[in-house]
């Protein structure tokens, strides 16, 4: 077949080769998010979720700033009230996911090989190898780094953004595009803050506020169980407020989307 | 570094506006984009080659419209513009804003060639 030279016209399909097109070059007005594919996705994995009356949290930060150690503690802490599932991100290994069924706790770990972040279609495949029934809450665990994520709805309803204290007070403000995406800010790892004399937890919330956003701040330390409650207090508020959502036939999208998109005066 | 999966998911965009309206080619494509949309022009500008090597795009020009950061403030009221890292009122300097601008990733419009026109025996 050749599509070039027109030797493939017959008299039976020539009506079909020279449809009524202008000649020439035709300016079209497209006006869609570059995302579109992956947001329908995203759309999609969360119907998945409300059908189910499934709270997906989608947890990001950088490399080695505690989130698998604060899912670890958390899933213990959560044990007897709710049944809880766990997806992974990481570029190599299972280790985190073999860290989580080591708690008893379904996980299902996504290796991107070389991709520096998790997408909708990539949690999709994942959803369809996991036993949903019963989950009320699943936590995804993104590929740690601070950059990438933050521009691609995966279908959860809330971005929670870890900042360790290792890590330094100024980082909402290197990584706007990030923070500003967090529905909750946790300050992780704080009882190093004692022998740290460069992290102000004060200062890490005001550059979140800088950012115009107004998402709460939880400083905690997993591994010394300090500060936990509040954060667990946190997780059940969201879970009942998703019920009450998913019984309203309603549902609700991370920080990011849906913030200022009325206000803007092309949507995607 | 997801400036890649950006390129490849402008890239089936605009096959897909190429398929709706018969044409043979994208000779030239606009996308609008903020800093805040976390996609850097420069970036997706070289990703794009790459991802529209053999497609009927790969002619075409990239061209961006760059969005500036803009925020209404819902205390006062006012339009300011802002910088990325500091989206409080340029007026009254409260932090409870909206971004009204600057986190667009959109494909906004698409230059097409249609087939030269062969002309049917009479």
């Amino acid at each position: 077949m050749c599509d070039t030279c027109g030797c493939n016209l017959t008299p039976g399909n020539k009506h079909l080769a020279f449809k009524p097109v202008p000649k020439g070059a035709t300016a079209v007005s497209v006006l869609k998010g570059l995302l579109a594919k992956n947001d329908d996705q995203a759309v999609h994995n969360r119907e998945h979720f409300d059908r189910r009356g499934i709270l997906a949290i989608n947890l990001m930060s950088s490399p080695g700033s505690g989130k698998t150690a604060l899912l670890e503690a958390t899933l213990v802490a959560l044990k007897d009230e709710f049944t809880c599932a766990v997806i992974e991100g990481d570029l190599e290994t299972e280790n985190d996911a073999e860290r989580i069924r080591a708690k008893g706790v379904q996980a299902h770990q996504i290796v991107t090989g070389t991709a520096c972040h998790l997408d909708a279609h990539l949690v999709h495949d994942a959803l369809h190898q996991m036993s949903l029934d019963g989950v009320d809450i699943l936590f995804i665990e993104n590929v740690g780094n601070l950059v990438c994520p933050a521009s691609f709805d995966l279908g959860q309803h809330l971005n929670v953004t870890l900042l360790s204290v290792t890590e330094g007070d100024d980082k909402p403000a290197k990584y706007p595009v990030m923070f500003r995406a967090a529905d909750a800010m946790l300050l992780t790892k704080t009882d190093l803050l004692a022998v740290l004399d460069d992290f102000e937890c004060d200062k890490a919330e005001a550059h979140l506020r800088n950012l115009a956003n107004p998402a709460p701040v939880m400083r905690l330390s997993a591994r010394k169980d300090l500060g936990m409650d509040a954060w667990l207090a946190w997780l059940r508020a969201q879970l009942a407020a998703q019920r009450a959502r998913v019984a309203q036939g309603q549902s609700r999208r991370p920080a990011i989307q849906s913030d200022g998109m009325k206000y803007h005066s092309v949507t995607a | 570094m997801h400036e890649l999966a950006v390129a490849q998911a402008l890239v089936e965009q605009v096959d897909a506006v190429i398929d709706q309206h018969n044409a043979a080619q994208a000779c030239m494509i606009r996308v609008r984009i903020g800093p805040l949309a976390g996609v850097v022009p420069e970036l997706l500008a070289s990703a794009f080659p790459l991802a529209a090597a053999g497609s009927r795009m790969e002619h075409a020009a990239l061209e961006f419209i760059h969005a500036p950061i803009q925020v209404h403030c819902q205390t006062c009221g006012a339009e300011t513009d802002a910088a990325m890292n500091r989206l409080v009122c340029g007026a009254c300097g409260d932090w409870h804003t909206q971004v009204v601008s600057g986190d667009e990733l959109l494909l906004e419009s698409v230059e097409l060639e249609t087939t030269p026109s062969l002309t049917p025996d009479p």
